[in-house]
């Protein structure tokens, strides 16, 4: 795996200059993960949402790679046709037998657990040879803080409001990181923007697999997470070391957990900080927060089982 | 013109190997009833090498469309088929393909939109689809569907043009029935659809491009959308000329509308797609009996061909338009809507009656056609003149 002095010597691949909040965790996931395809061509492809308007604001463009925007939910095929054109191009002709080219495609935990969840799966199925990485950041964060399926349960969202007769989103995320990786491709992982060099170790992988590669990478938002710039990669790392986001992967059906929390801190050092889990901790909520630990442990639980039975 | 081959097969069979013979570098289709049999064929072609496309077996329509988006951006030729509740699923893709200027080819084998469900011909597909921005030609037989399909790939990558092209078959009956056609030999197709030299490809690494960039801000959005109708109105010629040179390689004449009998017809029938054959049919019976009926066939409907629509139908005493679909609380069917329009700029009004018939699949038996000729004589004898809008065939 490249050294820190080694993938400082490749490309920057998304400009500074971008439009995207303080704080984003997308934009360091995107910079970090492009680092480590060094300098093979690369065609990346972006799901609706943050990333894409805050990076392709017409006619500016912070990608130094060609790029596609197509719709919400299609990053995954629309990335599908420009790897299938680039093998039919090749079959031709047109484009030599010898060229390698590496092809990415971005989604927020919308575009991706959501309304992209089959658009997604279908390229997985099919095993193009793709990276596919998802910024999760739990709501649609781009149209205004509304709950998607990775939000977590008990988080505020504007379509999972506080109120009297409820807190929150009911529902806990949904585990999209097992999902794929049961697909069987050969490899999935999850990653947090807290931990460089396991997520480009885990990016150099995805790059250097012959089919679909899967990342998902938990990446702070501090406008809908209610906090300050300044607090996410501080966040992001607690969100790991409450076990709220275990980092494994998935390499060719071998789960392994990849950063060890020996011992794991409590969730309420992961929500505490953030607004949008302030009502967890009024009077009257002490079943729910309990409610919240009790998830996570689970989570950490069948994570770290699946690591220890097939890793 | 060219050596040509005699075969009786289904129109689909002939589109898929119009495909073959276009040598697209990507095809992404999902199955759907008409169509399958053309993505079977295609599938047949893939598995025994006889064409280098990538073969994308997506798991929608809606990925199709993503898919075909992604390889034209990529600069690949590309290819599809659909039609239906798939062609509905595109939706969202047919208008980001038109509007990144991408010259995709898609077949659709018009069927009926649910609900109720039902699988057999009707135009509520396509016409669902004709304001997304691509151009649409339709067949009237299996041969026009296959010598449509070859002509859309010049269309389409026309560089005044670069818009998709839907090319439309009727399901079942111009899908699935045999027919006599004549097929080119393959090199004569490969020549005349010539390379595929994209200008913004994502994979001309060495010149960087991005498509599909945010244009919310500072309305860049409907300096696009104006250059679209350009491209739109100039495709109008390019289909045109397109026809004539294929017509000069296969010695079939092509031109966005087909008369028959206009040039002194008193009574016309205005008509897309397969249903052109029996109206032409009851036209000829009629002439025989010194009935002056006349039949005007729209083969491109987008872009719509009003001038020469005009230009047919001035003289004519009064008009019937067919449709095959229905634009629900509009006056009349959308061919109608476009007829009536066109005809607007005449000094003198032509009667106009709109017939709307043959939903999902509903016989077209030739009395109809008859009947729909008896009610324009009796216009025009001044007697008993239909309302503007009547349902044709219903119990």
């Amino acid at each position: 795996m490249a050294t820190l002095k080694e993938l400082t010597a490749n490309p920057d691949r998304l400009a500074g200059g971008h439009r995207l909040c303080g704080g984003c965790g997308a934009s360091i996931a995107v910079r970090q993960i492009m680092l480590a395809a060094g300098d093979v061509p690369m065609v990346a492809g972006c799901a609706t949402g943050c990333l894409e308007v805050s990076t392709t604001i017409y006619p500016y463009s912070s990608w130094r790679v060609p790029f596609i925007h197509n719709a919400f939910e299609n990053s995954a095929a629309t990335i599908s046709g420009v790897e299938a054109a680039f093998k039919g191009l090749q079959r031709a002709g047109k484009i030599p037998a010898d060229k390698k080219m590496k092809f990415i495609a971005f989604g927020g935990d919308g575009g991706t657990y959501d309304i992209g969840l089959q658009s997604l799966s279908g390229a997985m199925e099919r095993g193009h040879d793709m990276v596919y990485v998802c910024y999760d950041n739990g709501a649609y964060m781009n149209t205004g803080i509304q709950r998607s399926s990775a939000t977590p349960l008990g988080a505020w969202a504007t379509t999972a409001e506080v109120g009297k007769a409820q807190q929150g989103k009911i529902q806990r995320r949904k585990d999209l990181t097992s999902i794929i990786a049961d697909h069987g491709i050969p490899y999935a992982a999850q990653a947090s923007v807290s931990h460089w060099k396991d997520l480009t170790a885990k990016a150099e992988k995805a790059f250097a697999c012959d089919g679909a590669a899967f990342i998902n990478v938990l990446s702070p938002c501090p406008r809908g997470w209610r906090t300050a710039s300044g607090k996410s990669i501080e966040l992001a790392r607690a969100g790991v070391q409450t076990g709220f986001w275990p980092l494994f992967e998935v390499e060719d059906g071998v789960w392994r957990q990849t950063v060890k929390t020996p011992t794991l801190k409590p969730i309420e050092e992961f929500l505490k900080p953030q607004g949008r889990f302030k009502h967890l901790f009024a009077p009257g909520n002490e079943a729910l927060l309990a409610a919240v630990q009790q998830g996570v442990d689970e989570y950490y639980a069948y994570i770290q089982k699946r690591c220890a039975c097939e890793g | 013109m060219a050596e040509q081959t005699t075969v009786a097969t289904t129109g689909n069979v002939l589109v898929a190997e119009a495909m073959r013979q276009c040598k697209p570098d990507v095809m992404a289709a999902y199955p759907i009833t008409p169509q399958t049999t053309i993505v079977e064929e295609f599938a047949k072609f893939a598995a025994n090498g006889k064409t280098h496309a990538e073969y994308v077996t997506v798991e929608s329509e809606h990925s199709a469309m993503s898919a075909c988006v992604g390889a034209s951006a990529a600069g690949a030729r590309v290819m599809t088929a659909t039609c239906s509740q798939g062609l509905a699923l595109m939706w969202e893709e047919l208008y980001i393909a038109s509007g990144l200027r991408l010259p995709i080819v898609m077949a659709n084998a018009n069927r009926a939109l649910a609900a109720p469900i039902n699988i057999h011909c009707d135009h509520s597909d396509a016409m669902g689809a004709r304001d997304a921005g691509w151009v649409m030609l339709f067949a009237e037989t299996a041969q026009e569907a296959y010598d449509n399909t070859i002509m859309s790939v010049r269309i389409a990558e026309h560089a005044d043009v670069m818009l998709p092209v839907m090319t439309c078959l009727d399901g079942f009956i111009t899908t699935h029935s045999i027919d006599r056609a004549e097929m080119l030999d393959d090199a004569s197709v490969t020549e005349f659809v010539g390379e595929y030299t994209p200008r913004y490809a994502l994979l001309d690494t060495d010149k960087p491009v991005s498509h599909g960039n945010f244009s919310g801000l500072g309305g860049a959005y409907f300096e696009f959308k104006k250059q679209q109708r350009t491209a739109m109105d100039a495709a109008l010629s390019v289909v045109k000329s397109v026809g004539a040179e294929f017509s000069a390689l296969a010695g079939r004449p092509f031109d966005v509308v087909e008369g028959w009998g206009m040039d002194d017809a008193d009574v016309a029938i205005v008509v897309i797609g397969s249903t052109a054959g029996n109206a032409r049919h009851v036209a000829r019976d009629l002439r025989a009996k010194g009935v002056k009926a006349g039949v005007l066939k729209i083969r491109c409907f987008r872009p719509f061909p009003s001038a020469e629509i005009r230009e047919a139908l001035k003289g004519v005493k009064a008009v019937a338009v067919l449709d095959r679909s229905e634009s629900f609380g509009a006056e009349g069917g959308p061919v109608f809507l476009e007829v009536k329009s066109a005809l607007y700029d005449l000094d003198a009004r032509v009667p106009l009656v709109n017939y709307i018939y043959g939903l999902g699949g509903a016989d077209v038996r030739l009395e109809l056609i008859e009947s729909v000729y008896a009610d324009l004589s009796d216009i025009v004898s001044g007697t008993a003149a239909p309302s503007a809008m009547q349902y044709l065939g219903t119990r």
